[in-house]
């Protein structure tokens, strides 16, 4: 449906970004992602034909966007921007209704028809109830949905967003994703949406682009922008880290010597990682499987890890490793709830550390 | 719900029809004589009334009353039109120095044509007050390139308007003995000494202005959701903006040419009718603005006229009289909304 084919992009003849491509289909959704000032949302602005575009082509199905007419782009193409709009005595309906323009004759009178597809918007984004209410007077998520509903009317084959769920709480940030996924769906609207939130981004997209260094950088389905650390070297996180599996921000790791020994798995090491992260208490972490779920956070966090192999039981070497670690920390944290045939070896490393008198702190002390 | 909309808007421009008319006929009957209805009736429709009443209606009054209609009219729609460009509830021709830039010009102009003994035409004025609405006005589009806040605006407009204004008075200071008093009265604002030639060239104007307005009026609804999205509903920004600057200019030069500055009414009548009509929607408000116009301008002459007759008030001094606390109200207003959100 959309296709941008090698744009360069920018303000007058700086080139902000380059080599800027990709498809969207009818019905799916792609997110622009990357640092600040990347130049997101000016590939956003030049491909809506507010900025001129520097070169390359923009198609929208068989059509080249820089040869269509105001008129005929403003019927296949709707956007929905950022920035609060200025609104003076218009209820949410004439907001809505705004997006019927292209449409409409000489005076923008509304027709029967025009009438309706604003009311069935309206309803699809579930904001029916508020159609005589004065636009100024809703609160952030309603007005994201009002003009949702008010770019849905326009009825285009293209629908650009600019950071849309900023400014919401994360209630109203998955209602409005997934109310744009189930509407570029229903509707075969091809979404092209820029976005902070990595985690929605990997989780509402089909497609992302990642822009860094004033070209795009990276391609493809989340799976593939959202694995090992990319999105580190993509964002340049030197305060923390992005785990793509939790989808999470990690905080920067404590460094020093460890003095506590913590002995997790099963997903009960990670509020202690937190816990011990933010109170600046370096730490060794043990015997956790690779296919654990504390593993990925335990690996940014502790300074010192020791890992099992997937489904293997803990072998005597690894439990040496540990055994040896742990014995120069004072303090074992011991916070393992389930103790099976694979982990059996860190129950006995607990009982090690008991009969060498360590303080032991168990799950209920935590 | 729309149907209780429409009978508000139906009733609101009967209304407004009806508050003109009355106002038309006051101003007509009222005055240093007084004439009756009947007489000001048979007057208006070329019956049989003593030749000094003719005279008084037809030459003085008729025009003077035209002219307050038309020209509030053309303010209150120009008033609109910026404050849709500016998306600024508080812009309007007098406030942002457009029509003290369109003084300064007539009252040069004027200095000048009479020096050299020459006496000018309507057109040479409105065209000299046109070219001095377009650079105040582009002082302020620079200005409003660099400041985004509303307030900054307005004092930069309210700045531009002083200057102007002293160099206005600069000029008229040092104009001829004999032709102070004409000018002086002119630079404060007035409605009198409207002849028919006036009416002619001021209604072609601006009525030719108001129905261009009134067919921009959807691209206008468009523009006040904001710049970035009436391009994406296919308006065209860049010349979209020059026909807005053109004809708010014209409107309120040609204001300034005939009865020189006339305050606040750009700024309160809109806001009056979107409150009158609880919408703002352009192709309602700009009709309602001229009709809003137009009854403020014949009710504020009405006083100038009456009040300390036959004494006459300057129309400024009785439209700011009137004007300014609606600009307050609006701002207060504002920040009670803007502490809700």
């Amino acid at each position: 449906m959309l296709r941008a084919e090698e744009l360069s992009v920018g303000y007058g003849r700086k080139i902000v970004v380059s080599g800027v491509s990709f498809e969207v289909k009818a019905g799916e959704v792609i997110s622009i992602i990357g640092p600040n000032g990347a130049g997101k949302s000016t590939i956003l602005k030049t491909i809506a034909s507010q900025l001129p575009l520097l070169s390359g082509k923009v198609h929208i199905g068989e059509k080249i966007i820089s040869e269509m007419s105001e008129k005929e782009l403003s019927r296949k193409m709707s956007l929905m921007l950022t920035e609060r709009i200025n609104s003076e005595m218009m209820t949410c309906y004439d907001i809505a209704a705004t997006g019927r323009y292209p449409y409409t004759g000489m005076f923008g009178i509304l027709e029967k028809e025009d009438r309706k597809i604003v009311e069935e918007s309206m309803s699809l984004t579930g904001i029916s109830y508020l159609r005589d209410v004065d636009f100024r007077n809703i609160s952030d998520g309603q007005r994201q949905c009002v003009m949702l509903a008010r770019a849905i009317a326009q009825e285009p084959e293209v629908m650009l967003l600019d950071e849309p769920t900023s400014f919401l709480d994360i209630d109203h940030k998955l209602e409005l994703l997934t109310l744009l996924r189930k509407l570029a769906r229903d509707k075969q609207i091809a979404v092209v949406m820029t976005i902070h939130e990595l985690d929605l981004a990997q989780r509402f997209s089909d497609k992302v682009l990642c822009i860094k260094d004033a070209k795009a950088d990276k391609y493809g389905t989340p799976e593939l922008v959202f694995s090992g650390s990319y999105i580190n070297d993509l964002y340049s996180i030197k305060n923390g880290t992005f785990e793509p599996l939790y989808g999470s921000s990690e905080p920067k790791r404590v460094e020093g010597t460890p003095d506590v020994f913590v002995i997790g798995g099963g997903g009960c090491g990670i509020p202690v990682y937190h816990k011990l992260q933010r109170e600046g208490i370096p730490f060794a972490a043990g015997i956790i499987h690779e296919n654990d779920i504390d593993y990925p956070l335990a690996k940014h966090l502790a300074v010192k890890l020791v890992s099992e192999r997937a489904y293997e039981p803990i072998s005597e070497q690894n439990y040496n490793k540990a055994l040896e670690m742990m014995r120069v920390c004072s303090k074992v944290i011991f916070c393992t709830e389930k103790i099976g045939a694979m982990n059996q070896k860190n129950l006995l490393l607990k009982e090690t550390a008991e009969k060498e008198g360590k303080i032991v702190i168990l799950p209920h002390e935590i | 719900m729309t149907c209780k909309k429409n009978i508000r808007i139906i009733a609101g421009f009967v209304l407004l029809s009806v508050t003109v008319l009355i106002f038309f006929f006051m101003n007509l009957v009222k005055g240093s004589s007084s004439i009756s209805l009947h007489d000001t009736i048979s007057a208006l429709t070329g019956g049989d009334v003593p030749i000094s009443v003719h005279r008084i209606i037809i030459d003085i009054r008729l025009p003077r009353c035209l002219a307050a209609m038309i020209l509030g009219g053309a303010l209150a729609v120009s008033g609109f039109l910026l404050q849709c460009f500016f998306g600024n509830p508080i812009a309007g021709p007098y406030v942002l120095g457009i029509s003290s830039g369109a003084k300064l010009a007539v009252a040069l102009a004027m200095i000048f044509s009479l020096k050299n003994g020459i006496i000018l035409g309507s057109g040479v004025m409105v065209l000299a007050s046109f070219i001095g609405s377009l650079i105040s006005m582009g002082l302020i589009l620079l200005m409003s390139g660099k400041v985004r806040n509303m307030a900054q605006l307005i004092i930069s407009g309210v700045m531009i308007g002083y200057v102007c204004s002293s160099i206005t008075e600069l000029a008229v200071t040092f104009a001829d003995d004999s032709n102070i008093v004409n000018l002086h009265n002119w630079s404060m604002g007035t409605f009198s000494g409207t002849d028919w030639e006036d009416i002619r060239y001021m209604s072609v104007i601006v009525f030719t202005a108001f129905i261009a307005a009134f067919f921009i009026s959807k691209p206008l609804g468009a523009y006040q959701l904001g710049e970035k999205y009436a391009s994406n509903m296919g308006v065209n920004i860049k010349l979209f903006r020059i026909v807005l600057i053109l004809l708010s200019s014209v409107l309120s030069a040609c204001v300034t040419a005939f009865a020189g500055p006339v305050s606040f009414v750009g700024v309160a009548v809109p806001h009056l009718m979107k409150s009158l009509f609880g919408t703002s929607r352009p192709l309602i408000i700009i009709p309602a603005s001229f009709l809003g116009g137009a009854v403020v301008c014949m009710a504020c002459d009405f006083v100038a006229r009456i009040l300390f007759a036959p004494v006459e008030l300057s129309i400024s001094t009785v439209t700011a009289f009137f004007g300014a606390p609606v600009v307050i109200m609006i701002m207060l207003k504002r920040n009670r909304q803007r502490g809700s959100v």
